[in-house]
Order: C-alpha cells, then structure tokens, then sequence
C-alpha cells in the first residue's frame, strides 16, 4: 500500500489515481464520512427548492472537510445538518426586572440562548449609587449591583436548559461569582450550568477600553475562573475572546482576526503557566466575531481563524485532542455599520452580515437591530433583527450543505492571505514577547500598540470615506429619505435610575452588614496571595450581598487601578 | 493662530473611535488638539479646559447619557468663569436635540458627520463667539 505522502510525490499517473482510490479511507473524506454517519441529523428537507438532493458537503475526495483538521471548512463533520446555529439575542436595559420580561419575550419568539448586555457602571464594576454613574444606570444595559438582581433578571428561565452569556469583563469574576450564587439559590448546582462569560479583559485595554486593573492583575482574575470553572463548571465557557469590539473600534478584518487569535494564545499560555493541561481548558474558551459588511473578506477570515487555532493548539500547544483544536465561535453583525441616516437600511446590511457569519460556519448568532444607530432597539427591532435569522435558516437553504464557499479559488485565496496577514502580526508579538504570546500581547497592551494600530486603521477608512473611495448608502450617496422621520425609539427615563437606587438602599439595609464586611476583608486578604484561587472568596462576598462596587473595591486595594495615557 | 480644541470622553463609556478620529480630523484640518482621554468628569473638563485655554471644547458620549452629562459639563464650565462653546458628539436621537441645545451646547456632532461638516461646525461655534 502507498501512503498518501508518496503518492503525492509521483507523477499523476495510472498508479497515483488507483492507490488514491484504495487509499480512500485514509484520505480526508473517509474520515468526514465516519463522524458525520455518527452523528446525529436535525429532522429538516435537505434538497433545494426544486426537490435536487444535496450533499452534506462538496469537494474533491483528498481535499479539506468540515470536522477534519484543521477545521477550515468548519469545526463539525455534519454542521447545520445537525443543528442550525444558536440565535442567541443580545439584550439588557434599565432594570433586572424590564430586562427578564424581554428574556422571555425572545425565548417565545423563538430565540434559544440568551445573552446579557450589563450598563455601564457595572462594566466599570462601580455600583448604581456610585456619583461617577450618574446618568448612566441602566442606559446601555442592565443595572446590576447585587445578587438580587441577578435573580431578578433569571427568574423564571431554567438555568440547566437555557445557556447564557454574560457580556462583562473587568468585573467578569464577580458576575460569575453572582450567576452561581444566585443558580444554587434556586436550586441549580454549578455543574449543571452551561453558558460564557465574556470575561476577555486584553481586548478591554485594546479596543473597547472597559478595563480596572492593570493588564497583569487582571489576568490573574482570568486565571482564577479558568481554573475555578475548569475543576467545578464543566459545561461552562470561561472565556468568550473577542474581537468584535477590535473591529468595532476600528481595525481591519486581518488586524481582528490576528489580535483576537493571539489573545486567545496568551490566554491558552496563561492557563497552562497555572498548570492545567491544555486539553483541560481549551475546548472551553470560544471566540466571538464581528461580521462586518464586506462579505468574502469576513467569510475568510472566519475560515482562517479555524485553521490558524487548529494548526497552533496542535503545533506550539501541544492539544491532542479534537475539541481542544476546534475553534467555534459567535458572531454579531456590525454596529459599526449601522448609520443613523435611513435605518430602515440597516434591515438589509445587517442580513447580508448575518448571511456571511452562516457562510463561514458561526456556532451562534446575534443580529443587531435596525435602529441601533439611534438608541437601544425597541422589542419590535429586535425580534425583526430575530426573524431575519430566521429567514438564513428555514427558508434560504443555505444551511444544508457545509462551507458552500469552500474550493472558490477567491474564498481560498482570500483565506490564505487572511491566514498569512496574521501570521506576520504573530511573529511580530512573540518576538516583542521575548518567545512568548502572553508577555509579547500584555507587552503590545502596555505599550500602546495594539490602540495605535487600531486608530490608524480608523482613521484610514475614515479618510477613504471622506475621499469618496468607500461609499456607505444614505451617508456619503443616496440621500433621498434621509429627511424622513425616524422610527419609535426605545426610551429608558431616569425613573430606571430612581428604580434600581431605591432597590440598592433597600438591599443594603436588609443585609447583614457584618458579614459583608468580614467577606470583603477575605477577598482583599486573598487578593495579596497570587498564590490563592480568589473564586470561593467571591461567591462568598456576593452571598452576603456585597455589592459589584463593593468587591472591586476590595480587590483593587492590593490591584491598583490602570489609566490610560491618551494618544490621539 | 491656530484654533485650539479640548476634545474629551465623558463618563463611563468606553468607545473612542469617534473621538480619536475626530481629533486626527481636526489636527489634519490644522487645529491645535489636547485630547484628555477617557473617563473625564464634567469637573475635570472644565479644569483642563481653563488650564489649556482653548477656544472650544469637544465631548463625546455614545453611552446615552448625553441628556445628563452633557448639560453637568455646561454647569461645569460656567462653575469655573468660561463660556467656551462645546460641542457634543455621540448617539443624540432627534427628540433629544432641543434639550441639549437648550442646556447650552454649541452644536451637535452626530454619526455620519463627514470631515468636512465637522471642521466647519467646530470653526463655526469658535467664530460665534468671538
């Protein structure tokens, strides 16, 4: 018998086509073959329109398949043929209480994981009655303070069923601290809940500039609910790395998907410094993509960045197994490409985003409102921006067949120069690390790289838009209806505020005022040992009702506090 | 001599693309710019601006607490003897603008403003009150 590798060095001939063809079950078809006969399929019609069945995938016999290493075609053999994507809507506004009645309103319209936008104060980790939070409780997200209200804002969802991601980093720790405490009031152990804290700090200090501590204290509160959840969550996704918000804040579609990669390498470098293995953690940090509006480049690169993980957790990691080399991912559309003139516009950027996050084989999904350039969506937006997901999945046909772009000769080009445009920023950053991806990214953070690279970016398109070289419809052309009067918006009056201050009071004069302090003083204590795991002190400070401002505050004793230096 | 502009985030919120862009504009565009970075209070705007003697200042917020912030960073400024016009950049919807306006901000920059249209407004206020 030949092995592949020498036949691939004979001239194709006679001999060459014949071994390939007894070689069958080793080349990678034989191999997608086996894991998609094993598993299961979602009871659906796989054939088009006109009744022509369709195969699960296409694509020459020795080529790559989905659920094959490395996975550039997609992380599962079977795909959507055996679950569509997650319709996981973002949402959270004013109160814990406003933000559960819209939870449900979306499990009922059909949506099947939630995920929670937190306002700002708690973003910050400053409390409601925090004088710096003036004006913005509850503005852009849920106000959250205590343990209270994160039973208020899960009440009535079955944790154990519904998965849910919580969007929150500097203070990730204590939400997660919270979000057990709270589920095993109500009666649902630890292990048993499933969902993702976004809990993706180096991007905060890149892009999207919610940070508290310094860069090197805040990974230690990484580390410690990556081990924390490693050992007692096990359905849980610990870090959700993120590069939407690097685009958003300006980057290039290879400058995201090469800042996003490496952060998740420090993260991987972070964990096993601790000494989990990475077979132990891996297959539980996910990632989280923007889809922006040029449609084949977003397509590539998500291609790319399956490759990219794969061939480096196998390679410079080390990950024996499949999951650990698997990299899958959620997808938001653009809100960066929502402009404010004709929103009714943003209806169709935003499906054609989602179209190329279904294309490039996301795990699940968020479609922005069309009137988000102007407020936070109203209930009828969102469940538009829902029902458009809908559309992609039941009635466009595009989930039947897996990676239906792979073997363009564009979509491969463009993903090998996605995957070679990242590589060079790799280089670049484990040379500035010294050989290592987490010095050479904590390093890029403290020295301001990674933010100028993004205000160059930013200012580069800015220019090209300005020039006339990009043109976005209704801003720089086509301006009839412009003039017309905008759609309803969702208002959040300063009675959210008054709200969530009377039940913070309320709260605090309820609790065992004690006892929080006596918590607090343990997690500052702990905070000084980078020794300690700081998780159990947390569930123990949000039990006694300490507030999120509270906890940070104990915490940044011994932390201290980052400040930016502005740079234009 | 150059026009020279205090351009700060205000609050809590996070997002500087706007700023920053707006701020290489404006240097491009041959205004002299102190940007303040983030988390500024409407105190510490006041402040800065006084020290730095501009002849305008720049606010942004895209957190929706314009209504709030930005009427407490006029009250700021008047707190400390200066009438420079300020500008306000963010997510304003329409039914907001009366009420900013009201509260004494100069002009509002909102999402879509070309280069063009931001050089302009920013010379236009300076020119006003002068």
């Amino acid at each position: 018998m030949l092995l592949l590798s020498e036949c691939l060095e004979m001239p194709p001939c006679e001999s060459y086509s014949d071994a390939r063809e007894n070689e069958n079950v080793t080349l990678n078809r034989g191999i997608w073959a086996q894991a998609f006969a094993a598993s299961s399929k979602r009871d659906a019609d796989f054939t088009t329109m006109s009744g022509v069945p369709l195969e699960p995938v296409y694509g020459p016999d020795d080529g790559e398949f989905p659920g094959v290493f490395p996975y550039t075609r997609g992380p599962y053999a079977s795909m959507y043929r055996q679950k569509l994507w997650t319709m996981r809507m973002f949402a959270g506004y004013g109160t814990a209480d406003a933000t559960n009645k819209r939870f449900h309103e979306l499990l009922a319209a059909g949506g099947d994981g939630l995920s929670t936008a937190f306002d700002m104060p708690t973003l910050m980790g400053i409390d409601s009655d925090d004088p710096r939070s003036l004006g913005e409780v509850g503005r852009c997200g849920v106000a959250v303070d205590t343990i209270d209200d994160v039973a208020d804002l899960y009440n009535g969802i079955d944790l154990a069923t519904i998965t849910t991601s919580m969007t929150i980093n500097a203070p990730a720790a204590v939400l997660l601290a919270m979000f057990v405490a709270s589920a095993e009031n109500g009666g649902t152990p630890r292990a048993k809940l499933g969902g993702t804290l976004q809990n993706d700090i180096l991007k905060e200090y890149q892009a999207q500039k919610e940070f508290v501590f310094p860069p090197r204290q805040s990974m230690r509160l990484v580390r410690d609910t990556i081990a924390f959840c490693t050992s007692e969550m096990p359905r849980w996704h610990t870090v959700s790395i993120s590069g939407y918000h690097i685009r958003e804040a300006g980057s290039t579609a290879a400058q995201e998907l090469a800042f996003t990669l490496a952060n998740g390498f420090a993260y991987v470098e972070l964990a096993k410094q601790s000494g989990l293995a990475v077979e132990e953690f891996a297959p539980r940090l996910s990632f989280f993509f923007n889809s922006h509006i040029d449609f084949f480049e977003e397509i590539a690169k998500f291609r790319a960045a399956r490759r990219i993980w794969a061939r480096w957790l196998a390679g410079r990691y080390g990950a024996a197994d499949e999951r650990s080399r698997q990299l899958r991912f959620h997808t938001q559309t653009a809100g960066v490409s929502l402009t404010a003139q004709q929103p009714e516009i943003n209806i169709v950027r935003t499906a054609l985003e989602a179209l190329a996050g279904v294309l490039g084989g996301t795990q699940s999904l968020h479609t922005n409102s069309y009137d988000e350039a102007l407020a936070l969506p109203t209930e009828a937006a969102a469940r538009l921006a829902l029902r458009t997901q809908q559309v992609i999945a039941h009635e466009t046909g595009v989930a039947n067949v897996a990676d239906p772009l792979g073997g363009s000769f564009f979509v491969e080009a463009l993903t090998d120069e996605m995957e070679r445009r990242a590589e060079t920023i790799f280089a670049y950053l484990d040379e500035l690390g010294g050989g290592s991806m987490l010095e050479g990214v904590i390093r890029g953070v403290e020295d301001g790289w990674f933010q100028s690279e993004i205000a160059d970016a930013a200012y580069d398109f800015e220019k090209r838009v300005n020039k006339g070289t990009r043109t976005i419809v209704g801003v720089t052309e086509f301006f009839e209806g412009n003039d017309a009067p905008g759609p309803e918006l969702l208002r959040i009056t300063q009675q959210d505020e008054r709200r969530q201050l009377d039940r913070l009071a309320r709260v605090k004069t309820k609790r065992d005022e004690s006892a929080v302090q006596a918590s607090l003083r343990s997690v500052a204590r702990s905070a000084t040992d980078p020794e300690l795991n700081l998780m159990p002190d947390l569930i123990n400070a949000v039990r006694c009702h300490a507030t999120v401002g509270e906890v940070m505050a104990a915490l940044g004793e011994s932390f201290g506090h980052h400040v930016e230096v502005p740079r234009i | 001599m150059a026009t020279k502009i205090l351009l700060a985030k205000v609050g809590l919120d996070g997002h500087d693309r706007g700023v920053k862009v707006v701020a290489r504009i404006l240097r491009d565009a041959g205004f002299e710019v102190v940007y303040l970075g983030l988390f500024n209070s409407a105190e510490g705007v006041a402040a800065a601006a006084r020290d730095e003697d501009v002849d305008v200042v720049g606010i942004s917020m895209l957190s929706g607490a314009h209504l709030t912030l930005g009427p407490a960073v006029v009250r700021a400024m008047e707190a400390a003897g200066l009438d420079t016009p300020i500008v306000l950049g963010g997510i304003v919807p329409n039914s907001d603008l009366a009420e900013i306006m009201a509260a004494g901000i100069a002009a509002v920059l909102r999402p879509g403003a070309s280069g063009e249209e931001i050089v302009e407004t920013v010379t236009s206020v300076v020119k006003a009150r002068s």
